[in-house]
């Protein structure tokens, strides 16, 4: 198996023998990042979002294992506690709470949602980017976005969930995805007010992420908000460009300004008061600072952005506070929000109309390189050359070095 | 869409450039390992970041569980003649 | 960036450019109209890790597309300001997308001919060989790409199948005006169209596939994009491509 295999083997990460007890049965299953244990913790991550998760408890009282785990219940919990205070991370094999564990998938889930569903306001404008260079750019964005999503779903799978399961929540509207993707991009400089504003908003959110409990979690985000960079400063670049254009041009930065710069206040989310989930997962140090706050820490950083740019954020009561030392700002219109969310923003429907129908269209290819796979595996039993597989991507991993020595 | 044809999970290695081990980058889907090589190259090297790359299937990976972590590392935690700091040489003596 | 005007753009296309790059419009053209094409998929792929597989792709050609256009002049007035019968890519590369299988014969096609293309022009002593010499290496990548999809949905399941002969039948007599010469593109062009027959047909037949019959290129349909014929769906294609551009003449963007 994979241990005994040369490249396998020199793995520092993956090289631990298969001294599995059996109340860790699982644990030979799969036990990186994402190979949460599959079986059991399949459902136990599953369960984790609430709707099942009376059926799993009764499978788990059921199961022995599960009795024992009880009886420790107090110290793991008690262990588990200690390591967030000590600002430890969380690692997938690690006991956690169950609702620690669905709080995460749930947001994680959300997360890479937000991240699929927001390729679709930007990819409208790839066929008709108004140059090479912008072209090149936006298609370059738009593929991390995919990317992203797939560091996230793989997040999120190593707390029990499956992306399938997971999507099929997004297509059938039981998760959601961030609402500010409900709004449409009218101009090309939509464009560059998704990356100023909704990637500013979106890093301001996700900077104290890289430091949340839940390690895969954590890694994930170092890397979105690695790559992430280039988004918010393209966008900025773009809407200058249009800013100091024609005056067709800046008059169209300032629209799409106007129209995006309350919807990315809403990103963070209703006020600290109304908000249900902020003060479990601020304990459980998933979440490090308060909607508000952020908040607050956006509207301070775009205003003198919004100068350079030569654009105005449409909001009167937006001033400096001497006391403060922040900018006041004017209220938000949080109707607007809960009605968006509940469904009924400009393009909640056809953003998912367009996503379930990809998913649908592209069944029959999943389902091809499925098949194929299948066969294959197949054949090289039969032929006794069940490593073929591996000795060709091991083959494979060799050219790519031999090339790179020779280039 | 069913479970049965969602392709099942690699881990990937890559080695960032020579000299280095590879390291664990991430997971991803494929339907098989020629797939996941190439997908891992498209995802996790597309801002130049490897020179090599190594896909394992999740499920072929062997852990140590969390639960063994006393036995499984703490004896070497009492042990520190392994370690050169352990050991007393007089000041002025180099090259050790 | 870029300051011009619309009327400027017509003569661009033919305004001689050293005749040893001459080659550079329609292979650039090749280029930027495939990684539009491509980039149609976003958002579209069948699965996500498709979506950066296809984006790597179409980031390549509009790279190489990029250069080979400013070597003939203004890279944006040669995409934005050029009619449809001042192109001269082959009609292969405007068909339109179709479903997953209909691409990749499509990239099949394209990929496997631009391998050999490249590889040919990096071995020559033309100004264009050091850009065909980066080239080759990111094509060698597309056709690996094409080929493991035509294996898998050749060789996948009846429905795959039959979707994808679809879209090699489709395609096929695009195919003819791939070997047709080019000027400023001085190849062995026997010896292309042998290596591509050679190539595309272990793939095809590997994947349980048959060749298509029949001829490789149709009355005036094809064999003509090299000359700016091409077909109806290439219009409406840079109708959206260019629109924006057009609409704010002389912007810089």
């Amino acid at each position: 198996m994979a241990t005994a295999h040369r490249p396998v083997s020199t793995v520092d990460t993956a090289r631990a023998p298969g001294t599995a007890r059996t109340s860790d049965r699982e644990g030979t299953a799969g036990s990186m990042e994402t190979a949460a244990p599959r079986d059991t913790a399949a459902a136990r991550g599953t369960a984790a979002t609430a709707d099942t998760a009376d059926a799993t408890a009764a499978d788990r009282a059921a199961d022995a294992k599960a009795a024992d785990q009880a009886a420790d219940a107090a110290t793991l919990q008690a262990a588990f506690n200690a390591a967030v205070a000590a600002d430890e991370r969380i690692e997938p094999r690690d006991w956690m709470p169950d609702a620690y564990r669905s709080t995460l998938v749930r947001q994680i889930a959300q997360h890479a949602h937000s991240e699929i569903i927001g390729m679709q306001p930007e990819a409208n404008w790839i066929t008709r980017a108004p140059s090479l260079r912008r072209k090149a750019i936006l298609m370059a964005k738009v593929q991390d976005e995919a990317g992203h999503g797939l560091y996230l779903y793989s997040a999120a799978e190593t707390l029990g969930a499956s992306r399938d399961d997971l999507l099929d929540k997004l297509h059938s509207g039981r998760q959601k995805y961030s609402s500010i993707f409900n709004y449409p991009t009218l101009t090309w400089a939509d464009v560059g007010a998704i990356g100023w504003l909704v990637d500013g908003a979106a890093i301001t959110n996700q900077v104290p992420l890289c430091r949340c409990s839940y390690g895969p979690y954590a890694r994930a985000m170092v890397r979105v908000c690695k790559e992430e960079s280039f988004h918010q400063r393209q966008g900025y670049e773009l809407l200058l460009a249009l800013s100091r254009g024609t005056e067709a041009q800046h008059a169209m930065a300032q629209d799409a300004v106007d129209r995006w710069w309350w919807p990315s206040l809403m990103m963070f989310g209703p006020p600290d008061a109304e908000s249900s989930h902020s003060e479990q997962s601020m304990t459980w140090k998933i979440k490090r600072h308060s909607n508000d706050e952020l908040r607050q820490r956006f509207v301070d950083i775009c205003v003198p952005q919004a100068e350079s740019l030569g654009l105005t954020l449409p909001d009167p009561d937006l001033k400096w506070n001497e006391e403060r030392g922040q900018h006041d700002f004017g209220a938000i219109d949080w109707s607007e929000f809960w009605s968006v969310l509940k469904g009924n923003g400009p393009c909640n429907e056809q953003r998912m109309t367009q996503r379930r129908r990809a998913h649908e269209e592209g069944a029959w290819v999943r389902e091809a390189a499925a098949a194929h796979a299948a066969r294959h595996s197949e054949r090289e039993r039969a032929t006794g050359d069940s490593e073929r597989a591996i000795e060709n991507s091991e083959r494979a991993a060799e050219d790519s070095e031999r090339e790179e020595a020779t280039a | 869409m069913s479970s049965s044809t969602e392709w099942p999970l690699w881990e990937v290695f890559v080695r960032s450039r020579r000299g280095l081990s590879h390291t664990h980058a991430g997971s991803l889907h494929a339907p098989d390992a020629e797939m996941a090589l190439r997908n891992a190259r498209d995802l996790y090297t597309r801002r130049n970041e490897g020179v090599s790359i190594w896909v394992v299937p999740s499920a072929h990976i062997t852990a140590s569980s969390p639960d063994e972590k006393d036995s499984f590392f703490e004896p070497s935690a009492d042990k520190p003649y392994r370690h050169p700091t352990f050991y007393d040489i007089p000041e002025g003596v180099k090259h050790l | 960036m870029t300051t011009h005007s619309a009327s400027t753009s017509p003569s661009a296309a033919t305004s001689a450019p050293a005749s040893s790059t001459a080659a550079a419009l329609p292979l650039g053209d090749d280029a930027l109209v495939l990684s539009h094409r491509l980039g149609e998929w976003a958002g579209h792929a069948p699965v996500l890790e498709e979506e950066v597989a296809l984006a790597n792709i179409a980031l390549d050609l509009l790279g190489q597309a990029r250069v080979l256009l400013s070597l003939v002049g203004d890279e944006d007035e040669l995409a934005y300001l050029r009619e449809e019968r001042a192109f001269r890519n082959v009609q292969l590369v405007e068909q339109p997308n179709g479903d997953f299988a209909h691409t990749i014969a499509r990239q099949l096609y394209f990929s496997t001919y631009q391998h050999l293309m490249y590889g040919q022009l990096a071995a020559s002593d033309s100004p264009l060989a050091p850009l065909a010499a980066k080239a080759v290496k990111e094509v060698a990548y597309h056709q690996d790409h094409a080929e493991q999809w035509t294996l898998r949905l050749g060789d996948g399941t009846a429905e795959s199948h039959e979707r994808m002969q679809r879209g090699l039948d489709a395609l096929w007599r695009f195919t003819g005006e791939l070997f047709e010469p080019v000027a400023g593109l001085d190849l062995d062009r026997e010896a292309l169209r042998e290596r591509w027959t050679a190539m595309v047909t272990a793939v095809i037949g590997k994947a349980t596939l048959t060749v298509p019959e029949g001829p490789q290129s149709g009355a005036w349909t094809a064999g003509a994009g090299r000359e700016g014929l091409h077909t109806e769906p290439f219009g409406r294609m840079l109708a959206e491509m260019q629109h924006l551009h057009r609409s704010h003449p002389g912007a810089s963007w």
